[in-house]
């Protein structure tokens, strides 16, 4: 027992640090850390490595790698780095990983070395460069802020939704500031500077400067400021070996410390738990680390390597080449317990469980005094409290243990608080496997919660684990299991090298017909990886079939679809993929696709049938009626439609509601001149109709042979004036002349008149000696061209009024 | 050359003040909804509200916004929603899915539906079954006469005719009492009254009974107007279906004339605008031109044209004193007159552009045949060609029938070819329009065989006097016929033509069909006004089939001075046209009248057809 408190440094009265291995880490690192830029994401998160930076004294010969390792020094990717000088790395609240380069460009890189997508700051910092970046998390989610070139700052709140803020500028700012930050106050982001011996907060109006309270008197610079992880908190690091620290509003001082050291510290981190009153800055030097807090002593150690420090919620992480550490303050729990000479309820049953181990009845003296205090409770729950705060699985089950043999002494003790405390435990202890390597803490992974912990299995890959702890957890399929399996089926569809076949009977497989999962969304990621085929089969899986024809028709799977679609015997369904159909394939097509669905070609028609069906009743009421004439016409209506549809089936173009002239019209507009015929003879149009429809439209087409052949068929039962007439409006003076000639005498003249020869009509009225033709000539008279022509007339007129 | 009264025509009485009684009652309205509100106007309403009270008089009374009332989501953020609708079911559904989509989105707003001119019960019932009947107050704004002109007002109630000719719903006679007892509350009691049609002799007795129920006020008032005289629109037909030739008439067929205003296209305008226009006697140029026949109507134009270059001209030899007078008095009416000029102008060109296009002669001289009774069989082929050729669907309803008003129904055999052609031509759902028109006499069918004279005859041989009387109205009513041949035969509607009739000196009212036709409801009008009673006219009601419908009344009051004798008001039940309305004002001068006509609405011959048309919007 005394050897367990080894590892603990006190820290003035109160509060005791320990330290403790997480991994040794095994990665072979051909660098010193110190050589590379590092990025490293809170909550055990994957750590980046860029090797060989673009630094002046190095000349790039070699291309910078991309390295990325699990927490516990797993390679998870290594990508030559092809693109621009980076300035900074860091990650996302999503854990992907934001690269800045030195053109104010980011790129986002997944996990496992995938790249995702870029976005760039603006152009002013591509203008200026980057001179300083800093990846920074808010409740918004992951936010960027760049110093320029130009020591301006340019920063956004969230790259999941972009929106650039140039902040205002420090008024005589000349050179780069000695060190900043990023705090978060009020859900807003500013940027606080040290220029000198100022303190500047830029806020999104102004710049102002700012001064911390109680600061000892002296400073002529800060060397390092560091933000506590819930931006509650900062610590500013002076030119004097001087430590402030207060709260991020700079309204309130905590404490201060002197640690006579005056090189600038390689980072500064805060080390506190949330709800504890103890706060304490971890400051790291090249070969020195140091804790300090409110007390007059620091706690030192010494570092054998280049390390890495990470804060975390509730302490601080620190990796270097060969090991990973955490260093966090001693829990209150743990503390109460395993002080030396704790007489705190938990200790005491703990000591009582061992000795009961031991079969020894001190055990029943220890649990007697528990209980005389009526503490055992308290003692329990203790105990199971400490125990999750423990990182070694042996010390977790002994104070388990203890838990549950105190437990056996309490009435009605609610389990509910042990059981998941072993269940969490056992969920803590399997990803803090070396090969998982995510070294999660208890608070940590209650902060973080399950959903956000299995979201991150996903994101490694990890679906067996991630399946295992939901149903260990025994969460509900549709946000567990299933929604695994189906991140598995959708990372499963990208593997090119395996077959569809094999990838389709995979996933069917493993997910069968798991409740809550969508075949089609794996298969629409498989349409988008460029998988068609395979995504075809999958959707053979899909037993909904509204959720199979929709993206059937996106992958232009129209056939398929309308098959689907008349299987599920959803008529909405095989509506929605007609009208498809009909727009996408020309009528040929369309109908031939139809014919071999005898299913769709009736639901196709019966848009019609339910017409003719009406338009049947109410023939049928005309007939009660004794109406013949309206039930006659309402039967050729029928016939009508239903020879419409022929016709666009056939034919294709629009028919239905057209008038039966307007059918007729557009069957000679068409072209199909027999059909045309055929129809006049099927509704008996009269022959003056006919010659009308058939004069109008042939002489729209300018069709002037079928014409001519037209109006040589028989002897026209409308006179040969409308030819002229017609042809005279379709501008064809050459037509309408060929047929001025055999209209009939009454109204030849008007003929005459119509294509524009005055002296025929003239000379034909006065054969005819009509006095109503000859003034009708007579007006048509124009100038001098036509003078010949209207003397005549008057000497015709004279004539004739001396007979 | 326009119409100048004869010296001692009376006064017309100032209509205005109804404008302003409209206006005021709004405004109350208004006021009673105090502070900010949208106001949601029905489209029917807009124009005659725009002639009763302007925006911003509306926004003095806080009218916030205005929304028309169209099937459209309601994008209002008022707490105050005022509606001024037309009493109709479709209205209240839709105030009453607004209503019932804020109650589920929790809203609470005030809502107040005005009813104009009156609020029906059935109204309220649907506000009821869609439970929202407590939500929202009811008003009536009882604004029923827009004077559109100085002597002429209208009820803006174009559905009326349908109503009432086709549906026989008689909701709007209440409207017209009321409104006859407003006249003649305003305008002093009527001394003579005359009526005919069913129509007229129902809101006559209602009227009565209005002007009983509140008797002693108009007694011993001075009357102003000395006559009045109600028409039903389905006395005469055929005046509104035939072409019309006089200006106003011709503006209003071709380009619509709205509630006392047009739209003139930019081909009117010669412009790339349309402009809305204002048509009454404030306009110089139309008041000189509305009566007359369209023949004359482009020689007069150019004549003012030359005189209003000349008035221009004269400022040429002016010293600056002359000048600066011309300038200050006489140059912007000049102006006016010139701009006003130049739009007829164009309007005449575009009327005549189309007519030719439509060969309107032929149309013509087919319309004077179908008057005058011969060569029926042309006609007949004429409008069979009309249809063949698919002119105009409403066109070739109209000929259809004045062939059939004209010809006491249509031979059977013509008939069902005619039908038959005409859905051929424009499709088969006009089998409904056909029945309308049957149902409202227009386009009728002779009885097969003997025709029903014939019967008549044959049966009333055979019984008592008494029977017989009895058994022709029973054949009447089976169909209701028109004796048209006949009445003009008896009224003398055909004027017989020696040579050419000079369009430029009107001798009767026929020169509004060109001097073919005098409409027979004016030829009535002016009968009964002679004899100042039905009196030997009795033949002509048997024809008109409204023996009964015929009345006479009034306060048989002598102390009448003769002014107001000669001020007669006219009441057309269905709405009136503008060639009647001409003709009247033809009447008037030559006698020394003045009309003033009372409207449901302006009417012509595509409105009517399109009334009776069932063709899917």
């Amino acid at each position: 027992m005394d050897c367990y408190t080894a590892n603990w440094n006190p820290l003035g009265d109160s509060a005791f640090y320990r330290k403790y291995e997480l991994y040794s880490m095994d990665w072979d690192l051909k660098e010193e850390l110190r050589d590379c830029l590092v990025a490293a994401a809170p909550y055990g998160g994957p750590i980046a490595l860029l090797r060989n930076p673009w630094r002046k004294e190095k000349p790039a010969s070699v291309r910078p790698v991309l390295d990325i390792y699990s927490a516990s020094g797993m390679p998870l990717a290594s990508l030559p780095w092809k693109s621009g000088p980076v300035v900074s790395l860091g990650w996302s609240a999503e854990e992907e990983l934001l690269c800045v380069q030195e053109d104010g460009v980011v790129l986002v890189y997944g996990l496992h070395g995938d790249f995702r997508r870029h976005f760039s700051m603006g152009n002013e910092v591509l203008q200026n460069r980057v001179l300083d970046a800093r990846i920074f998390h808010t409740e918004f989610g992951s936010g960027v802020a760049i110093l320029t070139g130009a020591h301006r700052f340019t920063l956004s709140a969230n790259v999941g939704d972009l929106k650039l803020r140039r902040m205002p500028e420090v008024p005589g700012l000349q050179s780069a500031p000695s060190c900043w930050t990023t705090l978060c106050q009020d859900r807003v982001a500013h940027v606080l500077l040290a220029v000198g011996p100022d303190l500047y907060l830029l806020d999104h109006a102004a710049c102002s400067t700012v001064t911390p309270p109680g600061l000892a008197p002296g400073v002529s610079s800060f060397l390092q400021m560091a933000v506590s992880f819930t931006y509650r908190h900062l610590a500013l690091f002076t030119d004097t070996g001087y430590i402030w620290m207060g709260t991020a509003s700079l309204k309130e001082k905590l404490c201060e410390f002197n640690c006579n050291i005056r090189a600038p510290p390689k980072q500064m981190v805060w080390c506190s738990r949330p709800r504890s009153k103890e706060k304490a800055v971890v400051v790291a030097w090249e070969k020195r680390l140091m804790v300090v807090g409110d007390a007059p002593e620091s706690i030192q150690f010494v570092l054998d390597e280049d390390s890495y420090l990470v804060p975390e919620l509730d302490g601080v992480r620190i990796f270097s080449r060969s090991t990973h550490e955490f260093l966090h303050e001693v829990p209150v729990a743990s503390e109460e317990i395993f002080k030396i000479a704790s007489m705190a309820p938990g200790a005491l049953l703990l000591e009582a469980q061992k000795e009961y181990e031991k079969e020894s009845q001190k055990a029943d003296e220890y649990l007697r005094e528990i209980q005389e205090l009526g503490q055992l409770t308290q003692a329990v729950q203790q105990c199971i409290e400490a125990a999750g705060h423990e990182h070694r699985p042996d010390m977790q089950k002994s104070l388990l243990r203890a838990a549950s043999f105190g437990k056996c002494f309490l009435d009605r003790f609610p389990p509910d608080g042990f059981v998941r405390m072993c269940q969490d435990l056992r969920v803590l202890n399997a990803i803090r496997d070396y090969h998982i390597g995510i070294p999660l803490t208890y608070s940590q992974y209650k902060q973080l919660t399950i959903q956000v912990l299995l979201d991150r299995l996903v994101l490694r890959r990890l679906y067996p684990l991630a399946i295992q702890i939901c149903e260990y957890l025994r969460l509900p399929e549709v946000q567990g299991v299933s929604r695994i399996l189906a991140h598995w089926a959708c990372y499963k569809v990208q593997q090119k090298d395996v077959s569809d076949e094999d990838v389709a009977r995979a996933i069917n497989q493993k997910l069968g017909d798991t409740p809550g999962v969508s075949y089609s969304d794996i298969a629409a990621r498989a349409y988008g990886c460029g998988r068609t085929e395979l995504a075809i089969k999958l959707l053979e899986y899909e037993p909904r079939s509204g959720e199979q024809v929709p993206l059937l028709l996106k992958m232009k799977r129209s056939k398929l679809a309308l098959s689907k679609a008349i299987e599920s015997g959803d008529t909405d369904l095989v509506f929605t993929v007609l009208l498809h159909l009909k727009n996408e394939l020309n009528r040929g097509d369309f109908f031939m696709t139809l014919r071999n669905q005898p299913m769709a070609l009736s639901l196709y028609r019966q848009r019609i049938e339910g017409r003719v069906a009406a338009l049947q009743t109410a023939a049928d009421a005309f007939y009660k009626a004794k109406n013949e004439f309206a039930a006659k016409a309402t039967e050729d209506q029928m016939r009508l439609l239903r020879l419409q549809r022929r016709l666009e089936d056939e034919l294709g173009g629009q028919f239905l509601d057209l008038s039966l002239h307007d059918t007729v019209t557009t069957l000679i507009l068409g072209g199909h001149n027999k059909r045309a015929e055929q129809l006049a003879r099927d509704f008996r149009i009269p022959d003056k109709r006919l010659w009308w429809l058939k004069l109008t439209a042939l002489a729209a087409l300018e069709d002037w042979e079928e014409l001519e052949k037209f109006s040589k068929s028989k002897k026209s039962p409308i006179g040969y004036l409308p030819f002229v007439e017609i042809c005279m409006k379709q501008h064809n003076k050459y037509e309408a002349k060929k047929y001025a000639s055999r209209v009939g005498p009454e109204q030849k003249v008007k003929a005459l008149l119509l294509v524009g020869d005055v002296a025929q009509a003239a000379d034909v009225a006065i054969e005819r000696r009509n006095e109503a033709e000859l003034s009708l000539v007579l007006s048509h008279c124009t100038g001098a061209t036509d003078g010949v022509t209207a003397d005549k007339i008057q000497r015709a007129r004279a004539q004739a009024q001396k007979k | 050359m326009a119409f100048h009264h004869r010296p001692d025509a009376p006064e017309l009485p100032d209509f205005s003040m109804l404008k302003r009684l409209a206006r005021d009652q709004l405004i109350y309205l208004l006021e009673q909804l105090p502070g900010k509100k949208d106001l949601f106007i029905e489209a029917d309403l807009m124009s005659p509200l725009d002639r009763i009270a302007s925006v911003s008089i509306l926004k003095q009374h806080e009218v916030d916004k205005l929304y028309k009332v169209e099937n459209k989501p309601v994008l209002s953020s008022s707490e105050q929603l005022c509606f001024l609708v037309r009493p109709r079911i479709k209205n209240m559904r839709y105030i009453a899915n607004l209503v019932n989509a804020d109650k589920l989105a929790g809203r609470t707003r005030k809502y107040k539906v005005i009813f104009s001119p009156q609020k029906f019960y059935a109204c309220e019932m649907v506000l009821e079954e869609e439970g929202i009947y407590g939500d929202v107050s009811c008003d009536e704004w009882a604004f029923s006469l827009l004077p559109l002109d100085v002597d002429l007002l209208s009820m803006e109630l174009p559905e009326f005719f349908r109503d009432y000719f086709l549906e026989g719903d008689q909701r709007w006679i209440n409207t017209v009492a009321q409104a006859l007892h407003l006249l003649s509350t305003l305008y002093g009691p009527f001394p003579n009254c005359y009526g005919i049609g069913r129509c007229a002799k129902m809101s006559h007795e209602l009227w009565r009974n209005l002007e009983e129920e509140e008797d002693g006020e108009t007694k011993g008032r001075k009357p102003e107007i000395g006559h009045i005289f109600l028409l039903d629109r389905d006395v005469d037909f055929v005046t509104a279906l035939c072409s019309q030739v006089v200006y106003e008439g011709l503006v209003d067929d071709t380009f619509r004339i709205k509630c006392g205003s047009v739209d003139f296209g930019p081909e009117v305008t010669s412009s790339d605008r349309s402009l809305k226009v204002l048509l009454n006697a404030d306009d110089k140029v139309f008041h000189e031109i509305r009566n007359e026949h369209f023949s004359n109507v482009f020689g007069f134009l150019s004549q003012k044209a030359r005189n209003l270059q000349a008035q221009y001209d004269r400022r040429r030899g002016m010293d600056i004193k002359q000048m600066k007078n011309f300038v200050s008095q006489e140059l912007k009416g000049l102006k006016q007159e010139h701009r006003l000029l130049s739009l007829h102008i164009g309007a005449c060109e575009s009327i005549m552009k189309k007519k030719t296009k439509q060969n309107f002669q032929e149309l013509i001289k087919t319309e004077h045949a179908l008057l005058e009774g011969f060569s029926i069989r042309d006609s007949t082929s004429y409008i069979e060609e009309h249809i063949d050729r698919q002119v105009s669907p409403i066109e070739s309803l109209r000929l259809m029938c004045l062939l059939s008003i004209t010809e006491n129904g249509l031979i059977p055999k013509d008939y069902r070819s005619l039908k038959t052609q005409y859905l051929q031509s424009y499709g088969s759902e006009h089998l409904l329009t056909f029945s309308n028109l049957r149902r409202a006499g227009l386009l009728t069918e002779q009885a097969p065989g003997d025709t029903l004279t014939a019967v008549e005859s044959k049966v009333s041989k055979l019984v008592t006097d008494k029977a017989a009387g009895k058994i022709t109205d029973a054949f009447s009513s089976l169909a209701k016929r028109s004796n048209f041949r006949a009445i003009s035969k008896k009224l003398n509607l055909i004027p017989r033509v020696d040579g050419e009739y000079d369009l430029k000196v009107p001798r009767d009212m026929a020169y509004v069909f060109s001097g073919a036709y005098v409409p027979l409801s004016c030829r009535v009008i002016e009968q009964v006004l002679e004899r100042r009673s039905w009196q030997g006219l009795e033949e002509v009601l048997r024809l008109l089939n409204c023996s009964e419908l015929a009345f006479t009344g009034g306060t048989k009051d002598d102390k009448a001075p003769s002014e107001s004798l000669r001020l007669i008001l006219v009441v057309f039940l269905g709405g009136c046209t503008f060639s009647e309305i001409s003709a009247l004002r033809f009447l008037g001068r030559e006698k020394g009248f003045r009309f003033i006509f009372l409207t449901t609405a302006i009417t012509n011959s595509a409105r009517l057809m399109e009334a009776m048309s069932e063709v899917k919007a």
